[in-house]
């Protein structure tokens, strides 16, 4: 208690609150009492201290307020910063690892040249039988005009003539679709239909051979952007056994199959694909395979012309590594945003076919 | 020149006073300097706002402090302080030989730093023994000395039946706080 009567007084005194006579007598006690001015003088350092904790802490929260205010007006975004700068920042920032890099690169493409020798050997497979539809004869009745609103019109003018024919799907509602490469290889002019007949230019963005796939952008303004996407894509490996279905376009109207996962790797022990059974025909190149919870598990791709039943579907998981890579190499791949969750969870087959074909597109051109 | 000494005392003044324009317009002025000096020289935008952020409380000291007058122009004051923070982080993590490699001229401003780490060093400190004195008697402390506010507001706030009470009670918690602050120094 004596204590704290102690420290109001020197509070007080240092404060300035102290009267002319009760000030004269707390010298006087000071001089006389090492104490007393021990305590005085502890106290003033220990206040000061305060003190400045009390500014600085409410002088670091009006600076996160006002970097509140600056975030939102995007001072803080990253820089596009001009050319120079940014490669030398980059080298100075990593030209250790440089020399590491450079070492494991020399590796890898040794590593490289044995896989592409495996997977040439792949498509040497003679079985193996790319599912894209090749037709014959132009077929017009296939292009019939049904005369409903604008897309009419805008057929009458493009009116293509259709050499090939696989399946596609939207993997970004922005006008996104995957389909495989080979599908694309051979056209030059590149259209996609939905399952409402409704049809748009679209353009390839990135052909991958080695993953047999391909980006495309629909670049048709007639398009109108999907906000969500009910389906997401899966990123880890399919289990054996696992059930699925697929959409796709081996005649000109979407077809429903099912199958199961019936081994962990592709034609030739390619771990980037699965083999499938599941009833597959041309035309279905490209098409999504689908598991009971609504995730692409992958992407088919081809078929053994010898044994029955037997499909390959590159593995979802190299769409996204696709895109990884391609975002690294090019700032515009960004912009593409895969569905993350799925709706179509708990639904019975039936409903989940209906929401999910109208994201299906017939990859179609010449 | 002297036009832009005028507007820099201003936003000292601004500064020293708690006015938001005033920090506002020194970010708005000064940080996409910083940010470029720290990028350019192995630092990531979270750097950049970190030594920005430091480099402020550095003014901001320097602000308050009655003795104080600029003899340079803001922008050149606070770049040299963040460049020598900079430095200072650099060598802490020890990650590069210390270069940095800057474009705008700079001022001497060691006494500024070696006092900035004193008085970070004492922030830290307090910061500690407040988080380990509890409740209520951070919330009583943090209302009397750092809100200012009366001991009979502080009273009514938290249900003292008067203020004496209430008084009595703070300068306990003030006893304890002292107490937990000086005990770190004996440790360090």
């Amino acid at each position: 208690m004596e204590d704290i009567l102690l420290l109001e007084a020197v509070e007080r005194y240092l404060a300035g609150d102290m009267s002319a006579e009760e000030k004269t007598f707390f010298e006087d006690l000071r001089k006389k009492n090492a104490d007393i001015d021990q305590l005085v003088v502890e106290h003033t350092y220990f206040l000061e201290g305060l003190n400045q904790y009390g500014s600085i802490k409410s002088f670091k929260h009006a600076l996160h307020n006002v970097e509140a205010t600056l975030a939102e007006e995007g001072i803080f975004d990253t820089p596009k910063s001009t050319g120079r700068a940014r490669v030398v920042n980059f080298w100075n920032k990593y030209k250790r690892n440089m020399a590491v890099a450079a070492s494991i690169a020399g590796f890898i493409s040794i590593l490289t040249l044995g896989l592409m020798i495996t997977y040439t050997k792949k498509y040497n497979n003679e079985n193996y039988v790319s599912l894209v539809k090749e037709l014959v004869k132009t077929n017009t009745e296939v292009y019939k005009l049904k005369n409903t609103g604008s897309i009419s019109n805008k057929r009458e003018k493009i009116e293509p003539k259709i050499d090939f024919r696989g399946t596609g799907f939207l993997i970004d509602g922005k006008g996104y679709l995957v389909t495989n490469a080979h599908v694309i290889n051979k056209m030059k002019n590149v259209y996609v239909e939905n399952t409402k007949g409704q049809y748009y230019t679209a353009a390839a963005l990135y052909i991958d051979n080695a993953f047999d796939l391909a980006i495309l952008k629909i670049n048709d303004t007639a398009f109108n952007a999907v906000i969500n996407l009910p389906y997401s894509i899966k990123k880890a490996n399919s289990d054996l056994g696992e059930q699925f279905f697929t959409l796709g376009f081996p005649r000109n109207e979407i077809v429903y199959g099912e199958g199961y996962v019936s081994a962990k790797s592709g034609s030739n022990g390619d771990t980037t694909a699965y083999q499938l059974t599941v009833s597959v025909n041309p035309g279905n190149s490209g098409g999504p395979v689908i598991n009971r919870n609504g995730e692409i598990i992958g992407i088919i791709t081809a078929k053994d012309s010898k044994a029955d039943g037997v499909v390959y579907a590159a593995k979802s998981k190299n769409i996204f590594k696709l895109l990884e890579k391609l975002k690294k190499d090019d700032s515009k791949f960004e912009l593409i945003k895969t569905p993350s969750n799925t709706n179509l969870k708990g639904l019975d087959r039936v409903q989940q076919v209906k929401k999910m074909e109208n994201f299906v597109y017939m990859v179609v051109g010449n | 020149m002297v036009n832009i000494l005028e507007q820099d005392q201003e936003l000292l003044k601004g500064l020293a006073d708690n006015n938001k324009k005033s920090v506002e317009e020194i970010y708005r002025l000064n940080y996409s300097m910083i940010r470029t000096l720290v990028l350019n020289n192995n630092g990531s935008i979270d750097d950049a706002r970190d030594i920005f952020q430091e480099a402020m409380v550095v003014l901001y000291e320097k602000s308050k402090a009655p003795t104080f007058a600029l003899t340079c122009q803001i922008k050149t004051y606070v770049y040299s302080i963040c460049k020598r923070l900079w430095l200072k982080r650099l060598q802490q993590l020890s990650k590069f030989s210390t270069q940095v490699e800057s474009l705008e001229e700079t001022v001497s401003v060691e006494e500024e730093i070696e006092e900035h780490e004193k008085v970070n060093n004492n922030f830290i400190l307090m910061e500690h023994a407040m988080s380990k004195i509890g409740e209520p008697c951070k919330s009583l402390l943090d209302a009397y000395y750092l809100q200012k506010k009366s001991m009979v507001a502080i009273a009514g706030e938290f249900g003292y039946t008067n203020a004496d009470n209430a008084k009595t009670q703070k300068y306990k918690c003030l006893v304890r706080l002292k107490k937990l602050f000086f005990a770190q120094y004996k440790n360090a």
